[in-house]
C-alpha cells in the first residue's frame, strides 16, 4: 500500500512507481481504487454511539462522493495520522470535524488537480459529482478511480475550500449504520468474537471485596480439571500510573484453559484466601458519611456570588433539599475482554477500548517496551458508557501473554465485570433556595458531596442567573474505584438541580418553563460573574422549542407532565416527559425532546442516540442500584441489578433539533442527564409526591435525604 | 467428555465436550458460530437466544445433553442472505447502536412472530422482556416488529 498523510506537505513521485493494481491511499482517511470504489477509514473507537458511520460521512461530504460507493474501515491505533482516536466525552465529532472535512476536502482537490493536469486545463474549469470530475464546457468525465495514481503526485495544498454547509447533501440526512448487515446476521464483529490460531483463553479471580487483597491461592483441584492448562497470578501494577490505569485488584489469579465453558468451572473450583487490607465499606456507611458531609458547614467554595447566606433571612420563602443516588455499575452487555500476543519486545493488542493510545502507553510501560513495537487494532464495541476508558483488562490480557509467552484471549465473567468496576459515584447535594414575594429568585446555594468527589460544576447554570450564589464541594475518602460513565457528574446534578428547580418554581406560583427562561433572560441580558460555561440563549431555545412542540400549557386531562433542561457535553437538551396512569401503575407516555448540537451530521444516528440517552438516563434513575456490604457489591449480574427492560421504556420518544449551522457537538452523552429530572418532576404531578432519593422507584431505598 | 450430534442450522455437528456445557459455548468454542452472544450466563438478559425446535431458549442456560436431536437456529441460520423480514426490519428502523444484544434480539422477534404473526404492543413488550438492550433500542425493537409482522 502506497501512501502519504494529508498532514505530509508533499510525495514523492518514487512513491508511485507500481500503482495501478492496488488501492491508492489519497491522505490517512481515504483509499481509491483504479475502479473508483472508495474507502473511507473511520478513526475513532465505536461503541454504539455511531461515529463509524457518521466520521466517514463527513469526509464523504467534502469529498464529493455517492455515499453507496463508499466502504468503511475501522482504521487501527495511528497517532501520527489521527488525533484523538478516543471514545470520550461526547468529542469524536466535535474535535473531528475540522480534519475529517479537511481531509475529504483535500482529497477532491488532488483529485480535481490531477484531472485538470490530465486534461491540460485550469481546476476552475472542473466540477465534481458523486466521484466524477466534470468539465462542464468540453463534455468531458474521469472518474476519481482513474485519476486517483495520478492524485498522489500532486503537492498537497496549503489550503482547501470547504463546503459551505447550506450545500450540504449528505451531511443531516438519514443514513443507516455502515455494520447493519453485519449485525443482523451475527458477524464476527465484536473483541469476544476475536480468535487466533494458538490462541488460549483465559479468566480472572480477583478480591471478592473492595478493601482486600489476595493471600495465597490452592489450584490442586482446578488444575486438574479438564482444559485447563495453568493457574498463576498477575501483578498489574505501574510505577507511574495514569488517569486511565484506574483499578482496585493488581493482583490476581489466573486461569488459562481451552474453552469458556471449562474456565468457567474450574474458577469455582479455585481455593483462594484473601486479606482485609482496608475498610470494609457498606452502603449504609455511605449514606451515613455522605448525610454527615452535606451537613457540615465547611467545603470547597467553587464559587461564589454575592452574599447567599444573608439573604436568607430576610426571604420570603426558604426552599432546602438533599438529593441522592447510588453507585452504578456501567454493564456493558458485552462483559471486558480483550487480546494480546506478547512476543520478544513487541506487542499486539485487538478488542475493546475506549481509549487505545492510553492502553498502548500503560502497556509501554509495563512491558517496558517503546510504543513503536506495540500496535493496536480495534474491533467494534459492545458498549462503553465509561467502562471502557479505564483498559485494565487489555493490561492484564498483557500480563497474562507475557506470561504463558503466547496469544490469549481474557474474558471477565458477568460476574467478574459487574463486581470489578470504576463505578459513577454514590452522590448527595444539598440545595437551598430564596425567592421573594412576588417569587424573584433571590439566591442559589449548591453543596455537592460524593464517595469519592461532589459532581457539582463551577460555573454551569443557574450561576449567571443570580445575584447570589454559591458552589461548595466536600468529597469522601473510599476504596471503590470509580470513574466516568455517561456523563460524569451531570448524570446526576441535572436530576438534582432541575428538580429543585421544579419545586423553587412551584414556590414561585410560577409555569416551570417560564421560571427556566427568566432566569436565563438574566443570563442573557446582564449575566452574573464572567465565567459562566454555557450559552443561555442556545439553553432557552431548546426549551422553547420543547414547550412548543410538546404544546406545553394545553390542557391535557390524565397526563402528567415534567419538564427539565439541561446543558453538558457542548450540547443542549430539554425534554418533556408525559405520564399516565393505568391502574395502580404509571407509564411513560411519551418523552419530548428537543436538542441543540449544532449541525446534526447524521440524523438518523442522532435519533437513535438522543433515543437511548433518554432509556438509559430513566432506566438508571428509576431501577438501578449498586450496593455494598463488607467492601463487596451485592449486585452481581441482572438478576439482582436491575436494568431497564423493554416493557418499562416509554412508549414513544420523539425528538426535534434546533436548525443549527454552527460547528458540531456531541450526542453521546448530553440526552441522558435532564431526563431524569423531567421525569421525577412529571411523577410529582402524578403522585403529589417529590421524588429526591434514586433510583426512584425502589421502595426500599435508604432515604437519607427525604425532606421533612 | 461425551460425544453429541447436534443439528444446528439444518446441518449434523458432532462435538465431544463435557454434558454440562452449555449450548452457547458449544456454539461459540467449538463450532466457531459466533453470532450467539454471552451477556451473563444465567438466562437473565437474551443475548444468547436462539431457537430450540422454532422457540426462543437461552442457550447460555441449556446444557449440551438436554438437546437431543432437537433442530437447533442461530443467527447465523435464521436466513441465507439476511433477508428474514426480522433482520430486514432491524435494517430499515436501523435498530443496532453498539449492536451485541441485537443478534438476540432478533432470534426472540423471530421465534415471537412464529407464534404469534400478529402479536399486539402488550405481546411484543412481553416477549422482549428477557432481551436486555443497554443501548436503549428498546423503541426501534418494538417497530421493527411491527413492520415485521406486516410483511
Amino acid at each position: 500500500m502506497l501512501g502519504f498523510s494529508w498532514r505530509s506537505s508533499s510525495a514523492k513521485d518514487t512513491d508511485v512507481a507500481n500503482l495501478p493494481e492496488e488501492l491508492v491511499d489519497i491522505n490517512a482517511y481515504i483509499k481509491i481504487s483504479p475502479t473508483g470504489e472508495v474507502t473511507i477509514l473511520s478513526p475513532n473507537p465505536e461503541i454504539g454511539q455511531n461515529v463509524k458511520t457518521s466520521m466517514p460521512m463527513i469526509v464523504a461530504e467534502e469529498l464529493d462522493i455517492d455515499w453507496e460507493q463508499v466502504k468503511v474501515e475501522q482504521a487501527p491505533l495511528d497517532t501520527d495520522k489521527y488525533t484523538r482516536q478516543v471514545a470520550g466525552g461526547s468529542q469524536s465529532i466535535r474535535q473531528g470535524w475540522d480534519s475529517l472535512r479537511i481531509a475529504g476536502a483535500t482529497a477532491r482537490f488532488l483529485l480535481v488537480k490531477a484531472a485538470a493536469k490530465k486534461w491540460d486545463t485550469n481546476v476552475n474549469n472542473l466540477v465534481t459529482e458523486n466521484g466524477i470530475i466534470k468539465n462542464p464546457k468540453t463534455g468531458a468525465s474521469i472518474s476519481y478511480g482513474e485519476v486517483a495514481s495520478e492524485a498522489v503526485t500532486i503537492p498537497m495544498p496549503r489550503k482547501v475550500q470547504l463546503k459551505d454547509p447550506k450545500d450540504f447533501e449528505l451531511i443531516g440526512s438519514y443514513v443507516k449504520n455502515v455494520d447493519g448487515m453485519e449485525i443482523v446476521t451475527g458477524k464476527p464483529l465484536f473483541g469476544l468474537d476475536f480468535s487466533r490460531e494458538g490462541m488460549t483463553l483465559a479468566m480472572i479471580e480477583h478480591p471478592p471485596a473492595f478493601g482486600m487483597r489476595l493471600k495465597s491461592f490452592d489450584a490442586t483441584k482446578a488444575k486438574s480439571m479438564p482444559g485447563i492448562k495453568d493457574v498463576f497470578t498477575i501483578d498489574t501494577s505501574l510505577d507511574n500510573p495514569q488517569w486511565s490505569d484506574v483499578n482496585a485488584f493488581n493482583e490476581l489469579v489466573v486461569i488459562t484453559g481451552d474453552t469458556t465453558w471449562q474456565l468457567m468451572k474450574a474458577k469455582k473450583a479455585l481455593k483462594v484466601e484473601w486479606e482485609t487490607i482496608s475498610e470494609l465499606e457498606s452502603t449504609q456507611g455511605h449514606n451515613q458519611k455522605l448525610a454527615e458531609a452535606i451537613s457540615r458547614k465547611t467545603g470547597k467554595v467553587i464559587r461564589k456570588d454575592g452574599n447567599p447566606e444573608k439573604i436568607v433571612n430576610t426571604a420570603a420563602k426558604v426552599l432546602e433539599n438533599t438529593y441522592t443516588a447510588p453507585f452504578l455499575a456501567h454493564n456493558t452487555m458485552a462483559p471486558m475482554n480483550y487480546f494480546a500476543n506478547v512476543s520478544d519486545n513487541h506487542a499486539e493488542l485487538i478488542g475493546p477500548v475506549q481509549t487505545p493510545a492510553a492502553l498502548r502507553a500503560s502497556v509501554s510501560q509495563f512491558l517496558n517496551i517503546p510504543e513503536s513495537n506495540i500496535t493496536v487494532e480495534l474491533t467494534r464495541i459492545g458498549g462503553g458508557f465509561g467502562r471502557r476508558l479505564y483498559g485494565n483488562f487489555g493490561l492484564e490480557a498483557v500480563a497474562i501473554s507475557k506470561r504463558i509467552g503466547g496469544p490469549v484471549k481474557l474474558i471477565y465473567k458477568r460476574e467478574d465485570d459487574m463486581t470489578q468496576g470504576t463505578y459513577r459515584p454514590a452522590y448527595a447535594i444539598k440545595y437551598r433556595g430564596a425567592l421573594d414575594e412576588s417569587g424573584q429568585l433571590l439566591s442559589f446555594e449548591a453543596k455537592g458531596t460524593g464517595i469519592p468527589e461532589s459532581p457539582l460544576f463551577a460555573n454551569r447554570y443557574p450561576a449567571g442567573t443570580i445575584e447570589n450564589y454559591s458552589s461548595v464541594n466536600v468529597g469522601i475518602d473510599t476504596n471503590i474505584t470509580t470513574g466516568a460513565w455517561r456523563a460524569p457528574n451531570s448524570n446526576f446534578t441535572a436530576a438534582a438541580e432541575q428538580s429543585f428547580i421544579d419545586e423553587l418554581a412551584e414556590a414561585a406560583g410560577k409555569d416551570p418553563i417560564e421560571f427556566r427562561l427568566e432566569l436565563f433572560d438574566r443570563a442573557i441580558k446582564n449575566p452574573v460573574g464572567k465565567n459562566n460555561d454555557y450559552d443561555p440563549e442556545r439553553y432557552a431555545g431548546v426549551l422553547k422549542l420543547v414547550r412548543e412542540k410538546s404544546n406545553w400549557g394545553k390542557d391535557m386531562p390524565g397526563v402528567y407532565r415534567g419538564v427539565a433542561a439541561y446543558y453538558c457535553h457542548n450540547s443542549y437538551v430539554a425534554q418533556v416527559v408525559d405520564l399516565v396512569k393505568d391502574g395502580d401503575s404509571i407509564q411513560i407516555q411519551k418523552v419530548w425532546t428537543a436538542v441543540d448540537c449544532g449541525i446534526v451530521v447524521n440524523r438518523e444516528g442522532a435519533i437513535n442516540e438522543v433515543e437511548g440517552g433518554i432509556i438509559d438516563g430513566l432506566g438508571h434513575s428509576m431501577y438501578s442500584q449498586l450496593t455494598f456490604e463488607n467492601g463487596a457489591p451485592k449486585q452481581d449480574n441482572f438478576d439482582n441489578y436491575h436494568l431497564i427492560r423493554n416493557s418499562e421504556a416509554p412508549k414513544e420518544i420523539e425528538v426535534f433539533f434546533v436548525d443549527s449551522d454552527v460547528h458540531p457537538t456531541g450526542l453521546g452523552e448530553p440526552p441522558l442527564p435532564p431526563v431524569m429530572a423531567a421525569f421525577a418532576n412529571a411523577l410529582y404531578k402524578a403522585t403529589d409526591k417529590r421524588y429526591y432519593n434514586q433510583p426512584y422507584m425502589v421502595a426500599d431505598q435508604e432515604m437519607i435525604g427525604r425532606a421533612s | 467428555m461425551a460425544s453429541y450430534t447436534l443439528n444446528i442450522n439444518q446441518e449434523e455437528h458432532q462435538v465431544d465436550v463435557a454434558p454440562d456445557t452449555p449450548l452457547l459455548w458449544v456454539l461459540r468454542d467449538h463450532l466457531n458460530l459466533l453470532g450467539t452472544k454471552y451477556g451473563c450466563g444465567i438466562g437473565q438478559c437474551g443475548a444468547c437466544t436462539v431457537h430450540l425446535n422454532g422457540q426462543a431458549v437461552r442457550s447460555c442456560s441449556l446444557p449440551v445433553s438436554a438437546i437431543g436431536d432437537a433442530e437447533v437456529t442461530t443467527i447465523e441460520g435464521l436466513s441465507e442472505e439476511g433477508d428474514h423480514p426480522v433482520q430486514q426490519a432491524w435494517l430499515q428502523h436501523d435498530v443496532a447502536q453498539c449492536g451485541y444484544c441485537q443478534a438476540g434480539q432478533i432470534m426472540s422477534a423471530a421465534a415471537l412472530l412464529k407464534s404469534k404473526p400478529k402479536p399486539s404492543d402488550e405481546e411484543i413488550k412481553t416477549a422482549m422482556n428477557g432481551n436486555l438492550c443497554r443501548c436503549g433500542t428498546y423503541l426501534r425493537i418494538r417497530k421493527a416488529i411491527k413492520t415485521a409482522a406486516n410483511t
